[in-house]
């Protein structure tokens, strides 16, 4: 089988089409325009999606655009990744009425999409230089929203980026065909439109950049730098051929030439319950595996991944299949053993089966790599920051996935991103 | 069944849905397919004196709603373009072919009694049930003296339909234009000249749309567009008034009416005969549907006169006409207040925040299980039915009458009157 682009089959196509412009007036007209709407509480950007939704039926689509990158610059990104099903469109209204949300995430997509296909001029401008200098560390969802807001304010920014592209999660962590078409590059281009930024690839906390240093030569520091590092099952077996990272497995495919994916195995054992997992699993599937099998060691109900995902792996050939936790890997497939809960406690039966694989993809979390974070407060594995973002040292801030804010989402890391460089600018101005 | 024979000044058809004078009924090919679908009449598009008039392109304008479903449509098509000769023909034809079906046919001429009584006599040769006077057309014919600016002067509306009775012994039916200050002076002397009905209403005087690219009314003939003649279901309310004017007016009572604007479903049709007219006209609808939506407006008119228990379209025609009163008549002490059903309430807030913003701030929020809570705040609730009206789950807000104990008082009569009679 040839996968190409366009190919129903391939990951690199998307997986949910963009709406017509007809599909997105239709919707945007079912939209009832609430007062102080439960969506909009129900997103941790707190987008004026009612507004948005009324611009798109009134045909003023780059006013609708504004409106969310006014306070969200990744509405591109969330319009396709968030998971709405658990955010905006669990809130929706039309779920009473009519068992049936607002698309709100397809319509911000379309809105979106709108403006960066037909805009010749970022929507925002930047206020007057401040002559302050602000050093971002991580090109990722929330280092670059808390750039795009620095630069706004009329800071001077210099992102630091350890990976020869911007993007992070975005770029490295997302399957494709939930960004397709170069989206993810599109989108940094974008953001970076409004000016006054400058990115460094290649550069990494702990190699050549040390926090000392940044606080020396700068006015404030942000520390955007996700989670980089991946959980281990702990299990013999782990590091034999075939096993690798989910989230690796994932960068892999991103960034491969679309008419040359990566090889898969025959039967692909998935470990994990969350958003990665049903990515890699669906992913493997998609590249040609002939069985995936997702398996989580609790119940439907408590995986990371919401039910609307779960059905997409599912009508995608995954099976999934829950209470088992693996105990070995060997040369012909993983062994797990049945778990029960009770009392919420976790507990393996005793029951063992051996699940057939040529290739295990982990997706067990990830965790905050904690060298070069000298000076700073961790706590359960994440970076302590106050209510303005300020971790334990002065003139240094944080945000995103290597904080506890919310839910590891793209949509909170900007969120993050945006109130931290407001923090920082009330710092540089006081 | 109920029965859904239908008269209107002696002209018979097997139910009250005619075509109106347009488009549909130009020519024998339309007026066949219609009838072959079930329409009980059609009023043939305006005749007039030969040589045929000359039309533009393009001819209508649109206004649409949010879901882009037609809410109106204007026009600034003249009135038939074929020769004179062939229409007459066909409609005998036409007549021929359905001889239960009433044909009517339209009509219009300068302002000189020949030209009116020749052209009735060459209609009336045909065979056809009745004439239609056309003295409402508001754009292009006016503009040579005729359609509306003949409809506009009461004098002249005697004086042309006095013509047309003197020429014919057919039934003589004046269309009225709504573009005049008061319908009663039109529709009083169409009386005074002879007609055996009135129809109305004729198009409205409109500029439906601009188009913001070419900067032009809509519909745009080279760069450059007109006034035309609103039709649709957004002029139903204006139609409603002015057949409800002339069924309770003194003068005008008893008068046939045969109702004409928006007419899009049975229960638009329901309203106009209880409010005075014994039958419908319809365009816009079957210009947006086809004509096959007849079966719906004649099956569901009937069904819901079974369910009423009318048998006949006489015992519904007029029946709302007697509640029909001047505000002056209207109860003072009458008084009813929002009631808000929290089992439908779907959360939106919509019925909180246009009460709050543009009314009386008589719905309070209060933190529910789960959803909000919305109450009415019955001392500050003057049952305006606002929030009723933009609340979008049917029935979850309606409106619960007061038991005031308090007299049937009209302002005249009020205490709070200064310059109260009784």
């Amino acid at each position: 089988m040839t996968l190409t682009a366009d190919s129903p089959a391939s990951p690199y196509g998307d997986l949910i089409p963009p709406l017509t412009k007809v599909q997105a007036m239709a919707e945007a007209n079912r939209c009832l325009y609430c007062y102080d709407a439960a969506c909009v509480r129900a997103c941790p950007t707190g987008i004026d999606i009612p507004a948005f939704i009324r611009s798109i039926a009134t045909g003023n689509l780059r006013g609708a655009a504004t409106t969310i990158l006014a306070e969200n610059i990744m509405g591109g990104t969330c319009g396709r990744v968030c998971p709405t099903e658990t955010l905006c469109e669990q809130a929706c209204v039309r779920n009473t009425a009519e068992e049936r949300p607002v698309a709100i995430g397809r319509l911000q997509r379309h809105a979106t999409d709108g403006l960066m296909a037909t805009a010749t001029a970022h929507p925002f401008t930047r206020a007057p230089a401040t002559g302050r200098r602000v050093a971002v560390v991580g090109a990722g969802p929330a280092g670059l929203s808390c750039a795009h807001r620095l630069a706004m304010l009329g800071h001077a920014v210099t992102v630091f980026e350890a990976r020869a592209k911007s993007g992070g999660l975005n770029e490295y962590g997302l399957a494709p065909y939930k960004m397709a078409d170069g989206f993810a590059q599109r989108e940094v281009a974008f953001i970076l439109g409004i000016g006054g930024i400058t990115v460094e690839h290649g550069r990494r906390l702990g190699a050549d950049l040390s926090l000392e240093m940044l606080r020396r030569e700068y006015d404030a520091v942000f520390l955007g730098i996700g989670l980089g590092g991946s959980n281990r099952l702990n299990i013999p077996g782990e590091d034999r051929p075939g096993v690798e990272d989910a989230v690796a497995f994932i960068e892999r495919v991103r960034q491969a030439d679309p008419a040359a994916p990566p090889a898969v195995g025959r039967r692909v054992v998935v470990i994990g319950g969350g958003n990665t997992a049903v990515d890699a699993a669906i992913q493997a599937k998609r590249l040609g595996a002939e069985e995936v099998t997702l398996v989580y060691r609790r119940g439907r109900a408590q995986m990371g991944a919401t039910a609307w995902e779960q059905e997409l792996a599912q009508t995608n050939g995954v099976v999934l299949k829950t209470f088992a936790m693996p105990t070995g890997i060997g040369p012909d497939g993983v062994t797990f053993e049945h778990t029960a809960l009770s009392d919420g406690r976790l507990a393996g039966t005793g029951l063992t089966f051996l699940q057939p694989a040529d290739m295990v993809l982990k997706a067990v979390g990830q965790t905050l790599r904690a060298d070069a974070l000298d000076g700073l407060t961790l706590a359960g594995g994440k970076i302590v920051v106050d209510g303005g973002f300020r971790t334990a040292l002065p003139k240094v801030f944080a945000g995103g996935d290597c904080i506890a804010s919310g839910e590891d989402l793209t949509v909170q890391s900007v969120q993050d991103g945006k109130l931290a460089a407001l923090s920082i600018h009330s710092f540089l101005t006081a | 069944m109920a029965d859904l024979t239908c008269t209107i000044a002696g002209i018979r058809s097997p139910n009250p849905f005619w075509l109106a004078s347009a488009p549909p009924t130009d020519k024998a090919y339309n007026v066949l397919r219609a009838f072959r679908a079930g329409w009980g009449g059609v009023v043939w598009k305006t005749l007039g004196e030969d040589p045929p008039v000359v039309n533009v392109s393009s001819r209508y304008g649109a206004h649409h709603d949010t879901e882009r479903r037609l809410y109106g449509i204007n026009n600034i098509e003249l009135i038939s373009d074929r020769p004179l000769e062939v229409n007459l023909r066909e409609i005998a034809e036409v007549k021929k072919a359905f001889p239960d079906r009433a044909m009517v046919v339209s009509l219009m001429a300068r302002i000189e009694e020949e030209a009116w009584a020749g052209l009735a006599r060459r209609i009336e040769a045909t065979g056809c049930d009745g004439l239609e006077l056309n003295l409402g057309c508001p754009h292009g014919m006016c503009e040579r003296g005729m359609g509306s600016a003949i409809g506009q002067v009461p004098e002249m509306v005697e004086q042309v339909t006095r013509w047309v009775k003197a020429a014919t012994r057919l039934p003589v039916i004046v269309k009225l234009t709504p573009n005049i200050t008061n319908i009663l002076w039109s529709a009083e002397a169409a009386k005074r000249g002879g007609a055996d009905a009135v129809s109305l209403i004729n198009t409205v005087n409109s500029i439906v749309a601009v188009d913001l690219d070419a900067m032009a009314p809509t519909p745009v003939v080279d760069g450059k567009g007109s006034h035309g003649g609103y039709c649709g279901p957004a002029v139903k309310p204006i139609a409603l008034n002015m057949v409800a004017e002339i069924a309770r007016n003194p003068a005008t009572a008893g008068l046939p009416i045969s109702g004409i604007g928006g007419v899009t479903t049975w229960r638009d049709a329901a309203e106009f005969l209880a409010l005075g007219a014994s039958g419908v006209q319809v365009c816009t609808a079957a210009m947006t549907y086809g004509f096959k939506i007849v079966e719906d407006l004649a099956g569901g008119l009937s069904n819901w006169m079974d369910d009423k228990g009318y048998r006949s379209l006489d015992q519904l025609t007029g029946r709302a006409v007697r509640n029909v009163v001047n505000w002056n008549d209207l109860n003072m002490n009458f008084s009813a207040k929002a009631v808000i059903d929290p089992a439908l309430c779907i959360d939106c807030g919509r019925c909180h925040v246009v009460c709050e913003d543009t009314s009386h701030q008589a719905i309070r929020i209060d933190p529910g299980e789960g959803r909000r809570l919305f109450t009415v705040i019955d001392a500050e609730c003057v049952g305006c039915n606002l929030c009723s009206h933009v609340c979008p789950v049917p029935d979850c807000i309606t409106m619960r009458p007061e038991d005031t104990g308090l007299p049937y008082v009209t302002w005249p009569q009020d205490p709070r009157n200064p310059l109260r009679t009784a």
